[in-house]
């Protein structure tokens, strides 16, 4: 029942094969038993249980709210939730509760949807591993599934591989099938890279076409909320839910010039597929690489034009992304102070002592680098050899992409990552700057230019691990994007996470696997 | 010698409206600590900045009325170079959102007005440029406690919108200043986009002055704070150009910084907020879409709502007569002196008072005039009342007036009755006359016995009047009205006493 799609569990709790107080239990008593992965910072059991048993109430009656009715969902930790504590897993709101839900999060509990908990990330959401937040970094269930333990016959305790990040609490949620539907948040890749790494669906929207009011920013410019599932057409129903203007997001657009309906069987036949030429980098893993090229060949097979284009500006996009972020983050952060909200230092003796000490103990190195380096870039002085250089180079960036789509490409495919999932204690040896240099060279560049993206998993590696390929969009063509995403997943033949089950669930037996891994070539 | 010159003012007008600039909380004077405050306003992460469409439009309204070109597209910045300490700690998110890049109003024209002359009936006009007016948060109010090292904090005039007027170097004086502010107060009361009451901070105004030789460039420039009325701007203003004057005399150098007015000393004194190296970090404000405005509804691109859109040709039409016109149609359409028509209109209400005067009498505006401005305003002034206040309504002043027309009361005898109208609400004219006798004598009999009682005491001015001095003729009609406490009839005691000194 857990590995279902929303799709089957919705019709599943209409047909009462399931109630949705049954199905609530069984993901709370799955994320206690997937606790080792602590890839949930809050659980919100007590509520849950309270809005399942309310869906049930309109389920037995008849009227539920929507496809989500009864359907237990998870939040990323940086989406205010009202009454819950929303932490960014920082010291600075460890014990934050907001007033307020965010627009995105009200929107779920609106279609009747279960709000399980809320999922552990880095810190404020920046980095790339899940590794750096104050709960500790969060596990790749994939870690402890049958195929990377037989392929490479890794150590339980020690060589679990992380989950990407920096929602990898959101990816982790949704693949070890303890919530059917996660949001997180992509300002880098933030939703894509642990998508890839996890094995799930993981959709960027355009910029613009979901609320951001309540997701407690990182860079606003290109902060939008990201939504994972275990496939495309529930993404695509999640996402015409969710998008739509705000009031109280002023960058939200009025009815976008492309909400038509999701294509379940999108003809790729005739359309054209670019393969951006700069994004053969260095570091790119032969397997991702092979995984590349026979999804080119399934859309060349299928009568896709696939062509090689150029975005020759993207090399730049890594520098420009930490410019425009540091800047950004330096004025976002400058709220906490612990004068109304979040963390107080006990130690001020001055307001100005106070000031200091709590943002020196609220934030971790990583964000108060980004602070300092960010009102730098601002500096008079810097401004336009950095800042205004920076702005430049993001024009010129979005503009690559325009000229390519302009062009008449359909849709872009690239990798989403480097490589598979990194085992933590690799992962952690390099250093923060570099690994996020690494990860997100191929997520960045779309948000630099606001498109929509999405990840699908197309295969494991031959450690076992999923692997995952992005398809870019132009803007607010996302269904179609989303169409094309789906023809993909139903010809790479992508495992469940449940087929390889038996091992994930009891790490003493061994698993014995449903059908074959689809390794890479 | 140095030339003192006032380098230019920032002004900042709160804007008029009910709402804040970016959230729906209420704007409010003097309401409890705190409680005007949106999670916006308190900067609760995660909330956005909507901006509000009515300072929009007080914006394009204000600059419209200053001449201003209106930006059809201008941006949002932050300003992030506020450093948190216990002085300035009162933009709770760190920043404040304003119009650096490209402000919605720009390049306007105030025209102003100085009275000279003994008289103060010289009028010189004057104009000083609008560099630009931006739209920007207003912040919270921070009050430090230096004992017990606290720092308590207000938001209720957080986010509140406002005007930021940015005047060109044009003014060379206190006094220019000051009638330039007080016109531009005078303009933004007549448009209703700011109340413009300085003391209670809805209007502030920031002065930069400098000094220099005639035929070269400005010198280094202070900047004055914390001014909060036009008489102490004209006094802030040439206090500091004196200042500056004397440091450059003693051979001493005049630094960039930041000085405080205080009222009580009369002088300007270094500020303590703004020490250590400022450096203005200005970066795009990333949650709001540029500010489009548009010229028209014709101009209006499919798919936007007219009632959603400002437009500046609606706004423009609708603009309310502004002071200068004012005056000009006061001095037109009553034949009164330009400073009488200067006096009207500074006082909030006394055009609409000396308009309904003139509706109920048949006295000549430029009879009514002196009424108004004299007796009116300064009895008003003297007991510290507004026109809005006054125990003496347009009508009973009328009446007042009409019976002294009518030749029922002298005007000194008037004026008596006016003192005694001020003093006890209600009474009419008409009745305080009865009361205190101070009807006219036109008992001719009366009248001949004092005028003869007048004549026969002082034969030397009779002589004098008879040699041909007939201006004599004055001092025994006032010592005949002294006797009569101004309530004899003037022409008759004219008539009589000529009669009497031929």
């Amino acid at each position: 029942m857990l590995s279902l799609t929303i799709k089957e569990v919705s019709l599943a709790l209409r047909e009462g094969r399931i109630s949705p107080t049954e199905l609530c239990k069984k993901c709370l008593n799955r994320i206690k038993k997937m606790h080792h992965l602590n890839a949930y910072i809050t659980v919100t059991e007590e509520t849950a249980l309270q809005q399942a048993q309310q869906a049930e109430d309109r389920l037995q009656r008849g009227v539920p709210k929507g496809p989500l009715d009864g359907v237990p969902f998870a939040i990323k930790d940086n989406f205010c939730t009202a009454n819950i504590k929303t932490t960014c897993a920082s010291n600075m709101l460890k014990d934050y509760t907001p007033p307020f839900n965010a627009t995105v999060v009200q929107k779920l509990l609106d279609q009747g949807g279960v709000l399980v908990g809320k999922t552990n990330l880095d810190e404020f959401a920046m980095g790339s591993g899940s590794i750096d937040g104050v709960f500790g970094p969060v596990k790749n269930p994939w870690s402890f599934a049958a195929p990377y333990r037989e392929l490479t016959g890794a150590s339980p305790d020690s060589d679990w591989v992380i989950t990407g990040g920096s929602s990898g609490g959101s990816a982790a949620a949704v693949a070890s099938l303890s919530s059917f539907l996660a949001l997180g948040s992509d300002t880098g890749g933030s939703t894509r890279n642990p998508g890839a790494l996890c094995g799930v669906v993981a959709l960027k929207p355009t910029y613009g076409l979901l609320s951001r009011h309540g997701l407690i920013p990182l860079v606003n410019s290109m902060d939008v909320p990201g939504i994972m599932t275990r496939c495309v057409s529930d993404a695509a129903m999640v996402l015409d839910i969710l998008k739509g203007h705000d009031i109280r997001d002023s960058t939200t657009v009025h009815s976008p010039s492309t909400s038509a309906e999701f294509p379940e069987d999108f003809d790729v036949q005739n359309i054209r597929v670019g393969i951006p030429k700069e994004y053969h980098a260095p570091g790119l893993s032969a397997q991702a690489a092979a995984q590349w090229s026979r999804v080119a060949d399934l859309f060349e097979r299928a009568g896709a034009r696939v062509e090689q284009v150029s975005l020759p500006h993207t090399q730049f996009s890594i520098v420009c992304y930490y410019v425009l972020c540091c800047a950004e983050v330096a004025s976002n952060m400058a709220r906490f102070d612990g004068l109304e909200y979040g963390h107080r230092s006990e130690t001020g003796h001055s307001t100005e002592v106070l000031y200091a000490s709590t943002r020196h103990e609220g934030f971790n190195d990583v964000v108060r680098g980004r602070i300092l380096c960010g009102n730098y870039f601002l500096l008079k002085k810097n401004y336009e050899h950095y800042f205004l250089k920076a702005q430049r180079v993001r024009r010129l960036i979005a503009e690559d992409f325009r000229r390519v789509f302009d062009a008449g490409v359909d849709v872009l495919l690239t990798p989403t990552t480097l490589t598979d999932a990194a085992r933590y204690h690799d992962f952690k040896s390099e250093n923060s700057q570099a690994r996020s240099v690494q990860e997100d060279l191929f997520t960045q560049p779309v948000n630099l230019a606001g498109l929509p993206a999405v990840c699908v998993p197309t295969a494991l590696s031959k450690r076992g691990l999923p692997i995952g390929l992005q398809l870019i969009g132009p803007a607010f063509q996302d269904k179609k994007l989303l169409g094309v995403a789906r023809w993909l997943e139903q010809r790479v033949g992508f495992p469940s996470i449940s087929d390889c089950e038996d091992s994930l669930e009891s790490q003493d037996q061994t698993g014995e696997m449903k059908r074959e891994f689809n390794t890479a070539v | 010698s140095p030339a003192g010159r006032c380098g230019g003012l920032e002004v900042h007008a709160q804007i008029n409206t009910s709402t804040k600039l970016f959230s729906a909380s209420p704007v409010g004077f003097s309401a409890p600590p705190n409680s005007l405050v949106s999670f916006f306003d308190a900067s609760l992460p995660g909330t956005l900045p909507v901006l509000n469409k009515q300072c929009v439009e007080a914006a394009v309204k204000t600059g419209l009325a200053l001449h201003c070109s209106i930006n059809t597209k201008s941006f949002f910045d932050r300003n992030t170079t506020f450093i948190k300490n216990r002085y300035a700690c009162s933009f709770q998110a760190g920043y404040q959102i304003t119009q650096q890049r490209r402000p919605i109003a720009v390049d306007g024209m105030l025209t102003y007005s100085l009275l000279r002359g003994k008289k103060w009936n010289q009028v010189m006009r004057k104009c000083v440029h609008i560099k630009q007016i931006q739209l920007e948060q207003d912040s919270g109010k921070s009050l430090h406690d230096d004992v017990q090292s606290q720092t308590l904090i207000d938001l209720n005039r957080a986010g509140v919108g406002l005007m930021e007027l940015v005047m060109e170097p044009d003014m060379c004086c206190g006094e220019e200043a000051a009638a330039a502010v007080r016109e531009l107060q005078l303009i933004l009361q007549a448009l209703g986009t700011c109340q413009g009451n300085m003391s209670e901070g809805q209007l502030r105004v920031d002065a930069n002055v400098s000094v220099h030789r005639p035929g070269e460039p400005l010198g280094v420039r202070t900047e004055v704070k914390n001014i909060n009325s036009i008489r102490y701007l004209a006094k802030a203003i040439d206090f500091e150009i004196q200042r500056q004057i004397d440091v450059l005399q003693r051979g001493g150098t005049v630094f960039n910084e930041t000085r405080a007015y205080d009222s009580k000393s009369g002088e300007t004194i270094p500020m303590r907020d703004k020490e250590g190296l400022q450096d203005y970090r200005f970066m795009p404000e990333p949650n709001l879409p540029p500010l489009v405005v548009y010229v028209d509804e014709a101009s209006l691109p499919a798919g936007i709502d007219a009632s959603q859109a400002v437009l500046v040709e609606k706004i423009k039409e609708a603009l309310p007569e502004l002071p200068s016109l004012k005056r000009d149609r006061l001095v037109q359409t009553y034949g009164i002196l330009p400073e009488h028509s200067y006096t009207l209109v500074n006082e909030d209400g006394l055009v609409e008072f000396f308009e309904a005067v003139l509706k109920a009498t048949t006295k000549e505006p430029r009879k009514v005039i002196g009424w108004v401005t004299n007796e009116l305003l300064g009895h008003l002034k003297q007991q510290d009342l507004s026109v809005s206040q006054s125990l003496v309504s347009p009508s009973a002043l009328a009446e007042l007036l009409e019976l002294q027309e009518m030749g029922h009361i002298s005007s000194s005898a008037a004026k008596q009755v006016f003192q005694e109208m001020t003093r006890s609400s209600g009474k009419t004219a008409l009745h305080i006359i009865q009361e205190q006798d101070l009807g006219l004598v036109s008992d001719s009999d009366q009248l001949h016995n004092i005028c003869q009682r007048v004549v026969d005491s002082h034969p030397n001015e009779v002589h004098a009047i008879r040699s041909g001095n007939k201006k004599v003729l004055n001092k025994l009609m006032g010592l005949v009205q002294k006797e009569t406490k101004g309530r004899a009839d003037p022409v008759l005691v004219r008539t009589i006493l000529q009669e009497k000194t031929l």
